[in-house]
C-alpha cells in the first residue's frame, strides 16, 4: 500500500475484538493467525495480506453495528463475499476488519409475477438462476466464476460475464440494494419499479468495490429463459478475419447471445484439457451462440454460417445437439484452468478494447511477448471487446512475477492507448491501481476522491483500492505520458 | 452546422464558479415542463453539437451533447440501427444531451433498457468549470465509479453534459402490434403471462379497455409470436407508439396534473383516497408505468407511491412547475454530498431536481 494511503487507527486490537464479541457470536469474530490464514487473499493470490480480525456477522444489525464501531474508531473495514475476485478488491487490510458477508445466505422473495429475485448478498450467483428456473426464469449476467461467486461482489464488480452484449452487466440486471454506510445507517437504493427518483445512485454503488457501501440485500431481475440456444463453431487461418467475421455478424442486425474468440495457444490448451473437438490447425476460433425463439434462432444459424463462410471461416460446424452446444462451450469455460496447466502460474489480464482495434492489439501482444520472454494465451469476449490475455508465469523463478506484472501493465496500457479501457469486468481493486493513473487524470480521479468522501469522509471502506492517490500517480507516473503531457507537474517527484 | 463550443462553455461555468453566479443549462428548450424552474444565466450548449464517431459494427455513437436527437436517429436509422430505449423528444429541438440528462425513455424501455442503461461514456464540465471524461466508448467498463450514468437523470445539476457516448442496437426486422379488449386486471395478467415467457415484446400499453402489445424481432419469431399471444392486429400501430411516446394522444391534451408514477408492475390499484381511485390512468411498460390524470395533493400520492416502493413525479406546465418524489433523509444527505462533490457553489442548475441540488 502507498503511504499517502495508510489510515490511522486508533484503537487496539484486544480492545476491538472485545467490542465486537459483544454482539457477535465469539466464534464468529476471528483474530488467532491460523482463522485468518484463509482471508490472507481473493482470487488474486499473488496479493496477500492478515487482517487484524476477520467478521462474519449474521445479521443486517450486526453489520450495522460492526461498520458503526469502525467508524468510531477509524478503523478500516473490507467487505468480502466469496474472495472469488481476480483484481485484489477483497485483499485485506493489515490494521483493518474483514467484514465477511458469507452468512447472509438466503434467497429472501422469488417473485415470477414481477420477474425478480430478493436476495441476501451472500447468495451465489448460480443459486438465483438455480432457484428461479422451476419458474422458467434466470439470472442473465454469468461470471464464468458463478459456481462460487457471489451477488453483493457482482454488486461490487459490475461483473459481466459471456452473455453481456445482449444481455448486460450487473448494472443493467439489478433493480434495489441496501446498503450500509460506514456511520452504519441503512440506506434502500432503487425501487420496485423500473427507476427511482433522484439521482442514479444505484449506477453508482455497481461496480464501487466496496468503497461507498457494505451491500446487505440485492433485489435482481430474472429473465424468461431463451426457449432455444444453439451454438456455432466457425475456425480461421487469421486472426484478422476472425475479427472481421464479429463486425460481419453484428453489420448483419444479429446481436449473438456468446460469441467468444480464443487463439492457438488457447486453442490447444482446452482441447488437451477437455477434449472438445476443436480444431487444432486454426489460428482462432470463434464460438456464437444465438438465442430466442425456435423460429428466430433457425433463421440466424443459418445467416450467421454464411456470414462465417463469407468472412473465410475454413470450418464451420453447428452443434448438433444439446451435448454438443455444451461441449464446444466446455472448452472455452475450461479455457483459464487448461492454459494454467501449461504452466506452473498464469495471471489473466482484463482488457477492454474497440473491437476494430483486436489485430492491432494482439500483434502488440506478441511483440510484447518476445520482449518479456513469456508466452501469452488469447481468450477475448469478442462481441463486447473484452479481452483476456493470459500471460504464463513460473513464480518460482526468481523475478518472473515482477516481469509478469510489468507486462501485464504493458497491456493495460496498450488498451487504454487504442481507446478502450483497463479493466472490463474484474475490476481495478489492488492489481490495476497504477494503471488508473494512465486512464485517468489529476481532475478525474480528485473527482473520484470527492465522490469518494460524499459516502466515506474519513477513507475507511476498502482504502487503498479502485482510486489511486494523486501521489502514488506522481510517483507511477515519473515513468509514463499521460494524453501527451507529464502528469501532476505540480507534485513534487519522489 | 457542426461545431466545437467546448471552450467557451468552459470559460463560462469557470467564470460563474470565480463569480457564484448559477447557471441555467439549456439545450433545445425542450422539456423545460419537466422538473423545478431555475433561475439563473443561460449556458446554451445547442451550439455545441455534431457526430464526432459513429461505427455501426462497433454499436457505439459519440456526439456533442447539442446535437439534435432527430439527427442522431437519422444517421442510425440510415445505418439500419437506432436508440433502444426509444427516447421521446417533445419538440425537434431535443438535443442529446438534454435526452440523457433527463434519462427518460419511451415504450420500449421495459423491454431493452433505459437511456442510462445505453450509456457507455461522457465528458463533462463539472461544477468548478473542469473538463473531465468518464467511461468510454467500449461495452464493458468498471475503471472508476461510473460517474457516467450518474449523469443520466442528474438533470444538469451534476456537471454540463459535452459528449455523450451510447450503444446502439439494429432495428428489428419486422414489428407489429396486437390489441385487446379487457379491463386492467385481465391485462396486467397477459402481460405478466407473457412476460414470464420469451416472446419479442417491445412495447405494452391499457388505457380505455384497450391493451397493445408491440413485438419486434426476427420475421419468424414475431409471426410465431402473433400466434401465441392472439389478438386483432391494428394498421396505425408505429403512429400510435411515437404519439404515446411523445405524449401527443389526446389522454394527454388535458388540464388536468399529470402525474407519472413508477412502481412494481403487479400493483392492481393505487389505493388513492375515493375521490379519486377513478381518476383516468394509462399503463405502460408492463404495468410499471402509469400515467395518471388527477388532482389528488401531492403529498397523498407521493406517499402512496413511497408505501408501494415506487415514486410519482408531477410533470410540470407553463403554469406549475414540476415536482419529483421526495427523498429519504439518509439518500437526501448523500445527494447534497455528491451535489457537493460536483458543483461547490451550487451553480449547475441550482434546484431543477430538488430544492437545495
Amino acid at each position: 500500500m502507498h503511504n499517502t494511503e495508510q489510515v490511522e487507527s486508533k484503537i487496539d486490537s484486544a480492545g476491538l475484538i472485545d467490542e465486537l464479541c459483544s454482539f457477535v457470536s465469539s466464534d464468529s469474530v476471528l483474530f488467532e493467525k491460523e482463522d485468518l490464514k484463509p482471508y490472507e487473499c481473493d482470487g488474486l493470490s499473488a496479493y496477500r495480506a492478515i487482517p487484524l480480525v476477520v467478521v462474519l456477522p449474521e445479521t443486517i444489525e450486526q453489520v450495522q453495528k460492526v461498520l458503526g464501531l469502525c467508524h468510531h474508531y477509524s478503523v478500516p473495514v473490507v467487505a468480502r463475499g466469496a474472495g472469488t475476485g481476480l483484481s485484489g478488491g477483497a485483499l485485506p487490510h493489515e490494521q483493518g476488519v474483514l467484514l465477511s458477508l458469507a452468512k447472509f445466505k438466503s434467497i429472501i422473495e422469488i417473485n415470477p409475477e414481477r420477474r425478480i429475485a430478493r436476495v441476501q448478498p451472500g447468495v451465489r450467483n448460480l443459486a438465483i438462476s438455480e432457484a428461479a428456473d422451476e419458474f422458467g426464469l434466470y439470472y442473465a449476467p454469468d461470471p464464468s466464476s458463478q459456481i462460487a461467486c457471489t451477488i453483493g461482489g457482482n454488486v461490487a464488480e459490475n461483473s459481466g460475464g459471456v452473455h453481456c452484449l445482449k444481455y448486460g452487466l450487473t448494472v443493467h440486471n439489478i433493480q434495489q440494494i441496501k446498503i450500509i454506510t460506514i456511520e452504519g445507517e441503512i440506506l434502500t437504493i432503487g425501487g420496485s419499479g423500473l427507476d427511482s427518483a433522484g439521482y442514479d445512485l444505484l449506477a453508482l454503488m455497481t461496480g464501487s468495490e466496496g468503497m461507498l457501501g457494505v451491500i446487505v440485500e440485492v433485489t435482481v431481475k430474472l429473465l424468461p429463459k431463451p426457449e432455444r440456444a444453439q451454438v456455432l463453431l466457425a475456425a480461421f487461418d487469421d486472426v484478422v478475419k476472425a475479427g472481421e467475421a464479429v463486425g460481419n455478424i453484428i453489420a448483419a442486425g444479429i446481436i449473438p447471445a456468446g460469441l467468444e474468440m480464443m487463439d492457438r495457444l488457447a486453442i490447444s490448451a482446452a482441447e488437451d484439457f477437455v477434449h472438445a473437438g476443436y480444431p487444432l490447425d486454426a489460428e482462432a476460433i470463434l464460438l456464437c451462440e444465438l438465442d430466442g425463439t425456435n423460429e428466430e434462432v433457425s433463421e440466424h444459424v443459418l445467416k450467421v454460417r454464411e456470414l462465417f463462410k463469407h468472412s473465410g471461416a475454413t470450418e464451420v460446424r453447428t452443434a448438433k445437439d444439446e451435448n454438443e452446444r455444451l461441449t464446444f462451450w466446455k472448452g472455452r469455460k475450461a479455457a483459464f484452468p487448461a492454459v494454467g496447466r501449461l504452466s506452473p502460474d498464469y495471471y489473466c489480464m482484463d482488457g477492454t478494447i474497440p473491437r476494430k482495434q483486436l489485430p492491432k492489439v494482439l500483434e502488440s501482444i506478441a511483440t510484447l511477448s518476445k520482449e518479456y520472454e513469456l508466452p501469452v494465451a488469447n481468450v477475448f469476449h469478442a462481441g463486447d471487446g473484452n479481452l483476456h490475455p493470459l500471460i504464463l508465469y513460473d513464480a518460482n523463478n526468481p523475478g518472473e512475477l515482477e516481469r509478469t506484472e510489468e507486462f501485464g501493465g504493458k497491456i493495460l496500457e496498450l488498451c487504454v492507448a487504442v481507446g478502450g479501457t483497463i479493466t472490463g469486468e474484474h475490476g481495478v481493486g489492488m492489481e490495476k491501481i497504477n494503471q488508473m493513473c494512465v486512464q485517468f487524470d489529476r481532475l478525474e480521479l480528485s473527482q473520484f476522491h470527492a465522490v469518494k468522501a460524499a459516502f466515506d469522509p474519513d477513507g475507511l471502506l476498502n482504502p487503498g483500492k479502485a482510486v489511486p492517490t494523486l501521489h502514488r500517480c506522481a510517483e507511477f507516473g515519473a515513468m509514463h505520458v499521460h494524453k501527451g503531457e507529464l502528469p501532476f507537474p505540480e507534485l513534487e517527484r519522489f | 452546422m457542426n461545431s466545437d463550443t467546448s471552450q467557451q462553455l468552459q470559460q463560462q461555468v469557470q467564470s460563474a464558479y470565480k463569480e457564484k453566479t448559477a447557471l441555467c443549462i439549456v439545450g433545445g428548450n425542450s422539456k423545460v415542463f419537466y422538473g423545478r424552474h431555475v433561475t439563473g444565466e443561460p449556458l446554451n450548449v445547442s451550439d455545441h453539437r455534431g457526430v464526432l464517431n459513429y461505427e455501426p459494427t462497433e454499436l457505439v455513437i459519440t456526439a456533442r451533447a447539442g446535437t439534435p436527437l432527430r439527427e442522431i436517429e437519422k444517421v442510425l436509422s440510415d445505418n439500419g440501427q437506432m436508440l433502444p430505449f426509444e427516447p421521446p423528444a417533445f419538440s425537434n429541438d431535443a438535443t442529446l444531451g438534454g435526452t440523457i440528462a433527463c434519462n427518460l425513455s419511451g415504450p420500449r424501455r421495459a423491454y431493452a433498457g433505459a437511456a442510462r442503461d445505453f450509456l457507455l461514456g461522457c465528458k463533462i464540465i463539472n461544477g468548478k468549470g473542469e473538463l473531465l471524461t468518464f467511461g468510454g466508448e467500449v461495452m464493458k467498463n468498471v475503471a472508476g465509479y461510473d460517474v457516467s450514468r450518474l449523469m443520466a437523470g442528474a438533470m444538469g445539476t451534476l456537471g454540463v453534459l459535452l459528449e455523450v457516448s451510447l450503444k446502439v442496437l439494429p432495428i428489428a426486422e419486422m414489428e407489429a402490434t396486437q390489441q385487446f379488449e379487457c379491463n386492467a386486471s385481465e391485462a396486467l395478467d397477459k402481460l405478466h403471462q407473457w412476460s414470464k415467457t420469451p416472446l419479442p415484446l417491445s412495447a405494452s400499453s391499457f388505457h380505455d379497455s384497450v391493451l397493445r402489445v408491440r413485438l419486434s424481432g426476427a420475421t419468424k419469431a414475431v409471426e410465431a409470436a402473433i400466434s401465441t399471444i392472439g389478438g386483432d392486429s391494428t394498421d396505425s400501430a408505429s403512429r400510435y407508439w411515437h404519439e404515446l411516446k411523445e405524449q401527443q394522444q389526446d389522454f394527454f391534451k388535458d388540464d388536468k396534473p399529470l402525474w407519472r408514477i413508477s412502481l412494481a408492475s403487479d400493483i392492481e390499484s393505487l389505493g388513492l383516497p375515493a375521490d379519486y381511485e377513478n381518476d383516468d390512468c394509462l399503463y405502460e411498460w408492463g404495468g410499471a408505468l402509469r400515467w395518471l390524470k388527477s388532482h389528488v395533493p401531492a403529498d397523498t400520492i407521493q406517499s402512496t407511491a413511497a408505501k408501494l416502493d415506487g415514486h410519482a413525479s408531477l410533470l410540470g406546465t407553463p403554469r406549475q412547475e414540476g415536482q419529483f418524489q421526495p427523498l429519504t433523509p439518509g439518500l437526501l444527505r448523500i445527494h447534497k454530498n455528491l451535489k457537493q462533490a460536483f458543483d461547490p457553489e451550487n451553480i449547475l442548475n441550482p434546484g431543477r431536481l430538488y430544492p437545495g441540488l
